[in-house]
């Protein structure tokens, strides 16, 4: 039964890491993470602060959708 | 030959970095790849090809009175199988030749926003949501017209030896020089006039699949109080969206995308109620030409605002949708299994007539579907973000190749859900107002009249299904949207709810279609004016500072305009807009495509791989006759029917002569209307090929300069060593198991960070 219920909290993790890294939950923790590793000496951008700069960059260079 | 694979020079720096010397190795090596042959996979390749085989003979040679939708799934799906394993290996081998031990620009220009190693089977999302729009869901429905199998042959032979071919080496290529673009690339190998044309090309493009795109949404919309409400809808759902992203929970994407699903649910049921009411039925029935004009000011002031407010929303619930959807519409298919009645070759196979798409099979088939075959639009996904995103190089096949696949099936569904309709409802919907007049007896008469076998439409038939979909009328709604709608409908209402529940899923299959083609239209509009932006920046430079708003509000009225007079165009077009229109959104796309091949095809020549030259090479070929082909018929043919010109002249003297009505134009002013509207199209059409015939010479006269040089010298960004490794398809191997969990094994400080800059 627990190999089951095993199985099953992996499914439901797998679809949860599927579904938000699609969707782009997880871009801020990619910035922090890289952040982290190249720019030691200053704080990262906060949530909101980083959002705004990525939404501003998607203005200044638009990607196309197709058809 | 300057890009021999690099993994004896990389390997041996590596080993001799003190850092990178106790690390696992970054690829698999070389003998490990070579596939071993157990009698086990043998008997599932042999297994699937049967099975294949079975299909396409169900298909194709047995001749009964229906055919199981299933066959279609089977054959699709087992072809792709052996295409990916077999076809797209011998690629990969021989033309492109994968270095996993070189970096690739996500790792190498890692900025942790654009340049991001990602996921592979994220990024196969990531790709397929930005390639798969309303294309693949039209042509398809369409080409029904010629019956079920020429359309069937064409999506899935031509995605394995064009499409796929074309999304798998542009990535490969975009990716080799750091992410560039297919106008950047087409500059470096064809040469300044080849270069220019291309741009020139694309921009035009854009701007024909734009208006065709808008003008299939308002067809879909016209007189349909219940779709204008919900899709109008869309506009402060997205805002909302907008505003919580930025101000309540910043980055919590999937959540808000699950709230505006629920909202889109709710506009959805709400439009049924509101269609119900006199003053819904007021308020919401919009003449075509005012929803056009709606989409046109809308299509402007959503390229203004900023990205945050209704272009980043929106798209979030586009992908949402477009997965969620597509995966539906597969189960549905595969549990309902519908019978199909359409004949394998209609009627109008062999003839030039048919009342949906005018012209004979050769080539107007290559270019009536063109997403789901090939689509030379993805070029500009493929050179565009997923090449910043791909982790290794290994996994471009997988990606490019296998991301196009899966686009094809999508438009194998929407054939299948066209077919699955009566084929009376088919010709009713699809047939322009100009034949129909619009009413149902007027349908009745007409498709009767059609001469087809097995069709005995009736009043009540055509009524029934209006009402089962809540619509006032299904006659001549044309634009393959609502066909496909219905179709869905059908499908779906025998998994879920019955016959109650068609209504909802017409109108969902609406706001799905509507959802993604008003971001196209969003999202287009704004790349074409930074296109513009630039050209004109050649000679105005402050223009390039895409920064200044006058002149990007200039530019993005000048677009606007440029496809919504197309759009206006189609829409009061008396000759049926969608029907004259269609061909040149096929043409347009497939010369982008020869475009993007033709640049394919120079670097494999630069490589100096004149063995396997004809890897691209067959597929342009192909995409070249075809709309050349397409385009000459279009500027010279006789036929009234087929050619712009041949209608053009036939109404000017017409007019000329003082006629009150001509043939489908029942006043002066409409006859007047034809012979601008033709002069448009059939100026479009020389400018088209012309731009076509220039791109292609150019490359190959690329092609023969590198032939007698033995190669060239390579444009592709210098080779520097990967610090990573990560499986290249879907799932691992036993050997890519083996090393990941090696490299899973390191400790936490051990492991090399992806570093930029």
């Amino acid at each position: 039964m627990s190999a089951v219920s095993a199985t099953l909290a992996r499914a439901v993790r797998g679809v949860r890491w599927y579904v938000s890294s699609l969707m782009g939950d997880t871009a801020y923790g990619n910035y922090v993470a890289h952040h982290r590793s190249t720019h030691d000496d200053q704080p990262p951008l906060n949530e909101r602060d980083f959002w705004k700069e990525r939404y501003r960059d998607q203005d200044l260079t638009p990607g196309s959708r197709c058809c | 030959m300057s890009d021999k694979p690099t993994t004896a020079p990389t390997a041996s720096k590596g080993a001799s970095s003190p850092r990178s010397a106790v690390l696992p190795p970054t690829a698999i090596p070389p003998k490990d790849l070579a596939p071993k042959w157990t009698p086990m996979k043998v008997a599932v390749w042999v297994a699937i090809a049967l099975l294949g085989g079975v299909s396409w003979t169900m298909l194709a040679i047995v001749r009964g009175e229906t055919v199981n939708a299933m066959w279609f799934v089977f054959a699709a799906v087992c072809t792709y199988l052996i295409a990916y394993r077999f076809y797209s290996k011998l690629i990969e081998r021989k033309l492109v030749m994968p270095d996993d031990t070189r970096a690739t620009p996500a790792e190498y220009k890692a900025d942790g926003k654009d340049y991001v190693a990602t996921d592979r089977r994220v990024l196969y999302g990531h790709h397929f949501a930005a390639i798969a729009g309303a294309g693949p869901l039209v042509g398809p429905v369409l080409a029904v017209q010629m019956g079920y199998l020429p359309g069937t042959i064409w999506i899935i032979i031509g995605v394995i030896f064009a499409g796929a071919v074309q999304d798998y080496l542009v990535l490969f290529f975009s990716m080799r020089r750091g992410g560039r673009s297919l106008g950047q690339m087409a500059r470096e190998e064809l040469g300044l006039i080849g270069g220019t044309a291309a741009l020139i090309a694309t921009l035009a493009i854009m701007v024909i699949i734009v208006a065709i795109l808008a003008l299939v949404v308002v067809n879909a919309l016209g007189e349909s109080p219940w779709g204008v409400f919900s899709v109008a809808m869309t506009i402060p759902i997205a805002l909302f969206m907008g505003i919580y992203l930025r101000y309540i929970r910043p980055g919590r994407v999937t959540e808000v995308s699950i709230i505006g699903f629920v909202l889109l649910m709710a506009a959805i049921i709400g439009g049924g109620v509101i269609a119900e009411t006199d003053w819904g039925v007021a308020m919401f029935s919009l003449e075509r030409t005012t929803i056009a004009i709606g989409i046109i000011v809308y299509g402007f002031i959503a390229a203004v605002l900023p990205v945050w407010l209704l272009l980043a929303p929106r798209d979030y619930l586009s992908t949402f949708m477009k997965i969620g959807t597509i995966v539906m519409l597969a189960a549905a298919i595969v549990v309902v299994r519908p019978e199909i009645t359409v004949p394998a070759f209609s009627e109008f196979a062999g003839r030039s007539d048919g009342p949906i798409v005018s012209g004979s099979l050769f080539p107007f088939l290559f270019v009536t579907i063109a997403c789901g075959a090939l689509s030379g639009f993805h070029a500009l996904i493929a050179s565009g973000t997923t090449p910043k995103l791909v982790q290794k190089e290994r996994q471009t096949r997988f990606i490019g190749y296998g991301g196009m696949l899966m686009e094809s099936f999508v438009a194998i569904m929407a054939l299948v859900a066209a077919l699955s309709i009566d084929r009376g409802i088919y010709f009713a919907m699809n047939s322009s107002a100009a034949a129909t007049g619009g009413t149902i007896e007027g349908a009745v008469a007409f498709v009767n009249g059609l001469g087809l076998a097995g069709v005995n439409l009736t009043g009540e038939m055509l009524s029934t299904m209006a009402a089962n979909v809540g619509e006032e009328s299904i006659v001549s709604r044309t634009g393959g949207a609502p066909t496909l709608a219905v179709g869905l409908a059908q499908i779906m209402q025998g998994v879920f709810g019955g016959a109650g529940m068609m209504a909802f899923w017409y109108h969902f299959a609406i706001m799905f279609e509507a959802l993604f083609i008003l971001t196209a239209v969003d999202a287009g509009t704004r790349v074409a004016r930074f296109m513009l932006q630039d050209t004109i920046g050649n000679f105005i430079p402050k223009f390039k500072d895409t920064g200044w708003r006058t002149g990007a509000w200039i530019c993005t009225a000048i677009m606007v305009l440029a496809w919504g007079a197309i759009l206006i165009m189609g829409v009061t077009d008396p000759l049926g807009g969608i029907n004259t229109l269609f061909p040149l959104f096929g043409i347009a796309n497939q010369l982008l495509a020869a475009i993007a091949l033709a640049v394919c095809m120079a670097i494999v020549a630069k490589k100096g791989l004149f063995r396997w030259l004809w890897i691209p090479a067959l597929p342009l070929a192909f995409a070249a006759v075809v709309t050349i082909t397409a385009s000459f018929l279009k500027i010279f043919s006789t036929v009234p029917a087929v050619g712009y010109w041949a209608n053009h002249t036939a109404f000017k003297n017409a007019l000329d002569a003082g006629e009150q009505s001509f043939g489908a134009a029942k006043t002066p002013e409409a006859i007047e209307a034809v012979v601008r509207n033709t002069f448009v199209q059939g100026t479009l059409s020389i400018v088209f090929v012309t731009l076509a015939i220039i791109v292609i010479a150019a490359a190959i006269g690329a092609t023969v300069r590198s032939f007698q040089t033995r190669g060239g010298l390579s444009s592709e960004d210098p080779a520097l060593p990967s610090k990573i490794f990560a499986p290249a398809g879907f799932l691992a191997t036993p050997a890519e198991k083996t090393l990941e969990a090696e490299w899973d094994a390191l400790p936490p400080g051990r492991k090399p960070t992806v570093r930029g800059h």
